[in-house]
């Protein structure tokens, strides 16, 4: 039996792995850099299809998305939503699991049961009732629905990862709090939530994420420009009889931004926190 | 300086008993050991005399306080545990100074007072070095000073100790042994040491309670345990090597365990030469030597294994006599090193041996 281990076969495998990787590369990247080019497009050169590069540059689309249209302020309604809606779900998220795995109360199987039953729920059985009642309220058209509304549907999540990584933790740990004089709320907030560091940022991360780029719910509940959130306007800017396919490009990549930004700092501090050595007293 | 008393202390888990209802009374600044294998409930027993678990039945009172339904920060219990437990995320400093910082009201202390103790503590434990590095950078030894430190800061009434010494290496926990019955001498804090090593449990404690299945077998001085065993267990768990436990019928002028015989003790119930009885013999009383020894008493046998310790060693021997077949541990001569499969010859020596009843495990003439 002969072992190939020269360099060519090295230098085969090593290419079929970039041959492999450009190709996933260029499927998940390919729609992002459509949108990057269309944006720059002028007009004229976007219903041309080939070529694909423009002629020349232009930056009217950004021009009229951001001074001339609702984004700018349907972007900060977003980001209010999305930071109340991971706040409130870390918070509560945070307590409840801490319940689950520390603290000795019964029927625990069945209240983590019932948490993720809510989340099976598909939004659009809700909607209706769900619009009543925020009238009823009279927060229809508030952002105060969406957060409330948000908080809700990313509490299972919360709730589900969190309580999963306080049961890893040691347990001496949490005793050891106790003994040294701490309530199990001091506890929880001195030892367990430091040490929690790197599954919180995975949960608010994942509840803002959900919550930026949340539709259905931010369509129904929210009326007028002063509270809509970016999705909903992305989606009203088609008008009645064209598509502004570069204004839409433009405003879909400033939308998409701050996410990206955010998955690319928490990514370092999540893997920062996972391998900073085992949790072993 | 507190006395502990455990009052028909029970503990369940579903249907399962963990612990037994247990009586017992630690004196104020003793250090009590409490030994048993893995399992035993002697974990589950700290953890309520700590106040992170409730008993099912019992009482548990401090100085004669009732401290049952108290939480773990009102006893002023301090518990070592035997994976020390340090807060990863916190400085050495952090985690020793952590009770006095959560501590609530009158026993709150300033800044200031607060690091004067932390000084005080880690110059009485060797920490002074290490007050800026995190657990991880410790060694083993390290962290268990730490683990004191952090116990001892806030001078606890009760000093619980689980298992401290099982994570460290043999020379390392020689040390430690004798550096905690140091502290215990200097502070004289109730302490109640959780162990499964019967050497520390012999070596370390001024009493000691064997505990097996969450029941207690025998409670007492460790000579006493030693000398005087309670029943089967205590007998074969206590002592190295463990003590010989052969089966033996009685016949008329005689006991016989297999090929070794002994002379009927006074007194012996009319019942127990029916049913047969347990004979118990230390290695330290077996004496073996060369084959070609011969005298009353002296059998012949086979050695099986041979354990050096200084200048004899522990010699487990084969003997027989016509079918019946034991293996007994005993003590060679000074300056005897027998190999495996020479033959020896073996003869009990010292006191009369113990004898236990087969069907309850208990010795007879203990009360």
């Amino acid at each position: 039996m002969r072992v190939e281990t020269g360099w060519r076969e090295q230098h085969r495998s090593t290419g079929l792995m970039w041959c492999l990787s450009a190709v996933v590369i260029l499927l998940c990247l390919g729609p992002l850099i459509w949108q990057v080019v269309t944006s720059i497009k002028p007009d004229v050169d976007i219903v041309r299809l080939p070529p694909f590069f423009p002629s020349q540059i232009t930056g009217a689309h950004y021009d009229r998305v951001l001074l001339r249209s609702p984004l700018l302020q349907s972007l900060v309604n977003s980001a209010i939503v999305a930071t109340s809606a991971t706040i409130l779900s870390i918070v509560f998220g945070s307590f409840c699991a801490f319940a689950l795995a520390r603290l000795p109360i019964g029927g625990k199987s069945v209240i983590l049961g019932l948490v993720l039953a809510t989340s099976m729920f598909p939004p659009i059985a809700v909607m209706s009732p769900l619009y009543l009642f925020m009238r009823e309220l009279g927060l229809r058209d508030t952002l105060v629905a969406l957060i409330l509304t948000h908080t809700v549907y990313a509490l299972p999540l919360a709730v589900w990862l969190l309580t999963n990584f306080m049961r890893q933790l040691p347990k001496e740990l949490y005793y050891a709090a106790r003994i040294d004089g701490c309530t199990p709320l001091r506890a929880l907030l001195s030892v367990m939530l430091p040490l929690a560091r790197p599954a919180l940022a995975v949960t608010a991360l994942l509840v803002f994420i959900y919550s930026w780029n949340e539709f259905m719910f931010a369509l129904t509940l929210t009326a007028s420009d002063a509270t809509r959130t970016a999705p909903v306007t992305l989606a009203l800017f088609p008008g009645l009889y064209e598509i502004p396919w570069g204004d839409l490009a433009a405003a879909s990549l400033i939308v998409t931004m701050p996410v990206a930004a955010l998955a690319m700092i928490f990514c370092r501090h999540i893997v920062g926190g996972l391998t900073a050595g085992s949790v072993k007293g | 300086m507190t006395e502990v008393r455990l009052e028909g202390l029970e503990k369940l888990i579903g249907r399962a008993t963990v612990l037994h209802p247990l009586t017992l009374t630690i004196d104020a600044g003793e250090f009590f050991v409490l030994v048993g294998p893995s399992g035993c409930g002697k974990s589950t027993l700290l953890h309520l005399l700590a106040g992170l678990d409730q008993p099912t039945a019992g009482r548990i009172l401090f100085d004669g306080v009732d401290v049952t339904d108290m939480e773990p920060r009102d006893r002023d219990v301090a518990l070592v545990f035997q994976s020390y437990a340090l807060y990863p995320h916190m400085t050495v400093r952090e985690n020793v100074s952590f009770p006095l910082r959560v501590a609530k009201g009158t026993r709150r202390l300033t800044t200031s007072a607060v690091e004067h103790e932390v000084r005080r503590v880690a110059e009485f434990l060797g920490l002074e070095g290490l007050l800026d590095r995190r657990p991880q950078e410790l060694s083993g030894g390290q962290r268990q000073r730490v683990a004191l430190g952090r116990a001892l800061i806030r001078k606890p009434r009760l000093f619980l100790l689980d298992e401290p010494l099982s994570n460290l290496d043999a020379q390392l926990r020689a040390s430690m042994r004798a550096e905690l019955r140091r502290l215990h001498e200097e502070l004289h804090i109730t302490t109640i040491y959780v162990t499964h090593d019967q050497t520390e449990a012999m070596t370390m404690g001024d009493r000691l309670a064997a505990l097996n299945h969450g029941s207690l077998q025998q409670v007492g001085r460790p000579d006493e345990i030693h000398d005087a065993p309670a029943n089967v267990f205590v007998a074969g768990f206590l002592g190295y090597p463990s003590m010989n436990l052969l089966a033996a019928e009685i016949r008329t002028e005689e006991i016989a365990a297999g090929p070794l015989h002994f002379a009927v003790p006074q007194g012996l119930p009319e019942e127990v030469r029916q049913c047969g009885v347990i004979v118990g013999i230390r290695p330290e009383h077996v004496r073996v030597e060369r084959a070609e020894s011969h005298g009353d008493g002296v059998v012949p046998g086979v050695v099986r294994l041979v354990e050096p310790a200084g200048p004899t060693c522990w010699v487990t021997v084969d003997i027989h006599d016509r079918q019946d077949h034991v293996a007994v541990t005993g003590t060679s001569v000074s300056g005897f090193f027998p190999k495996i499969g020479d033959a020896v010859s073996l003869s009990v020596q010292g006191p009369v041996p113990h004898l236990f009843d087969p069907s309850t495990g208990r010795r007879y003439g203990s009360v």
